[in-house]
């Protein structure tokens, strides 16, 4: 029978920590960040299928770093969670914050539980609210421990250096295509070298759009619409969320004293559901 | 995982336990897991031996017709929930969006029926978000055939809940809807369907009156012609009532998603039916041959 090497509690933390930060360096960084009109995710992603950022509840979104599997186990969780809490309660009770702090009870004992190995994963719980005050966004670290950012924040990879390039260039409150150019350009000068030019089959890009009239607020920007954003096209941050039906105004324009045919208003009604509201193909 | 804890000491930290353990895309089958007192359906002992009468008399939700029409499908509801021979709510709504693609109608039981809807709604959204694809409509429906067979415990004693479901198929692009019996049996229909208590004076209507080239102007028509005269014969089922200004809740299904036809806009439509009864009290007439 042997004797195990005693190992002081310090080091050990530090070993596993070492190892955990180690592992989340090696993949590419994500950035959240506030515009004007939400929350916006931007990653480096070259896989089409499989998602750094995703959907967690109504006003709820997740971006993930480190290993794919092990974040992809803590999404299904919160999206439990989620579900679970949105059930037994009400939708209003579901909050980034309570999930952050779940978040971080759960990796805070996978990270000092004897035995196993810590995950390598580093999250941002993000919320929309109804007005820019009220936008949350929470970021968790492998050992559990939170920070809520204000503006923007970058998970994984080279995070430090495209944090502080951000720092240069991040001003408040800018559009959806300031913002993401912004943040692309960010995360290309990841301090290793050169910088790059990152291209849309480079990028998988999200946003919590506040003024969604669907209650479920997060939604992927893809192919054309990113194409034009980053381009930054005249319109462009228009037609990136136009599928949100936001044709209100074209129903109010109707003159007042006009008769009515319920026939044609229903039929109208109809067509100003046209709207292609496209999270079904995230 | 057997971490799972109820207790409010261990608060949300025992559901994340819980859900980091969970499998599969099923969120009943999670919360099953979880603390089955959660699910409608899984409460029948609590209500005493089976078999027995319930000793009270529990609101009951009335007449759902659906009919699609090419492009899609309509569902509606009358606002009546009856509790023996007393009203008990005269606004009560009975269809619901299931997801963006779907709609599920409810008759029976009206408590336990819309507490099975909320939890049909998540299933789908969970499904989606766990899976990131959406189910296939007739995955949807099945979904809802297995939530009906768990209730049958409930059904024996008298609290069957009877859904009717529809969809607009976006594989095959066309409204499909699909019928239920109370332990579980799933059953397609061709062109219209109605549940509930006024089912039969509705579905006599919507024979007469459904064509199979409507549109969803006269898709809507038609249901709502049918619940009048389900309302007309059937003392559960409420008519378009004009004084408080209460119309049925009428969905409409097509490629652009769900969509509930909005009040002001329905009561112009009521109004000019009504109107045309107070000259034709038994509707419009079907040619005889």
């Amino acid at each position: 029978m042997s004797t195990p090497f005693y190992v002081s509690p310090e080091q050990l933390m530090r070993d596993r920590a070492d190892f955990v930060r180690k592992n989340i360096a090696r993949g590419s960084s994500a950035a959240v960040l506030n515009y004007d009109g939400g929350i916006l995710f931007v990653a480096e992603n070259r896989s089409r299928v499989l998602h750094k950022m995703s959907e967690i509840y109504d006003r709820i979104g997740f971006a993930a770093a480190g290993r794919y599997n092990e974040f992809e186990n803590l999404r299904q969780a919160g999206v439990r969670l989620a579900d679970t809490r949105g059930y037994l309660y009400d939708r209003r009770d579901v909050t980034a914050l309570g999930l952050a702090n779940s978040y971080a009870q759960l990796l805070g004992n996978i990270f000092s539980e004897a035995g196993g190995k810590p995950y390598e994963a580093e999250l941002v719980i993000a919320e929309v609210g109804d007005r820019a005050e009220l936008d949350q966004i929470y970021r968790v670290t492998y050992d559990g421990s939170v920070t809520d950012a204000r503006g923007f924040v970058v998970i994984g990879g080279a995070a430090e250096a495209v944090t502080t390039a951000l720092e240069e260039t991040y001003t408040e409150n800018p559009t959806l295509g300031a913002a993401l150019r912004t943040a692309v350009a960010a995360l290309g000068r990841d301090g290793n070298g050169e910088p790059r030019e990152l291209s849309p089959a480079q990028l998988e890009v999200a946003v919590l759009d506040r003024d969604r009239k669907q209650p479920r607020k997060f939604r992927r920007v893809l192919g054309s619409h990113l194409a034009a954003l980053l381009e930054d096209e005249p319109g462009a941050d228009e037609a990136a969320l136009e599928e949100n039906g936001d044709d209100e105004s074209a129903a109010s324009a109707e003159s007042p004293g006009e008769e009515l045919d319920p026939n044609t208003l229903i039929d109208e009604a109809l067509d100003e559901h046209d709207e292609d509201d496209s999270t079904g193909d995230n | 995982m057997g971490t799972q804890s109820t207790g409010s000491a261990a608060g949300d930290y025992g559901l994340m336990r819980a859900a980091f353990g969970g499998a599969g895309t099923s969120f009943t089958e999670f919360l099953a897991d979880y603390n089955p007192e959660y699910l409608p359906g899984r409460r029948a002992a609590a209500l005493g031996a089976p078999n027995g009468p319930l000793p009270f008399d529990p609101p009951h939700g009335t007449t759902i017709v659906a009919l699609t029409f090419p492009g899609g499908v309509v569902m509606a509801g009358d606002r009546r929930a009856t509790a023996g021979n007393v009203i008990a709510s005269r606004e009560i709504e009975k269809v619901f969006p299931a997801d963006e693609y779907s709609c599920v109608g409810i008759a029976g039981a009206a408590g336990l029926a819309i507490e099975m809807v909320l939890l049909f709604q998540v299933e789908l959204e969970h499904y989606e978000k766990i899976e990131g694809t959406t189910l296939s409509l007739d995955g949807k429906a099945n979904r809802l055939a297995t939530m009906i067979r768990g209730n049958l415990g409930l059904a024996m004693q008298g609290l069957a809940v009877v859904p009717l479901f529809a969809g607009y198929d976006l594989e095959t692009a066309e409204g499909r809807i699909f019928s239920y019996d109370p332990i579980g049996g799933q059953y397609e229909e061709r062109g219209f369907h109605t549940v509930g208590s006024g089912s039969v004076y509705a579905r006599g209507a919507l024979k007469k009156l459904y064509r199979a080239d409507f549109d969803a102007t006269g898709a809507v028509t038609a249901a709502i012609q049918a619940l009048y005269d389900a309302a007309d014969d059937d003392s559960a089922t409420g008519g378009p009532d004009l004084t408080r200004r209460i119309y049925p809740v009428i969905g409409v299904v097509t490629e652009d998603g769900y969509h509930r036809i909005p009040e002001s806009e329905l009561g112009e439509l009521v109004q000019e039916i009504v109107d045309a009864r107070h000259r034709l009290p038994d509707g419009p007439n079907a040619p005889l041959r």
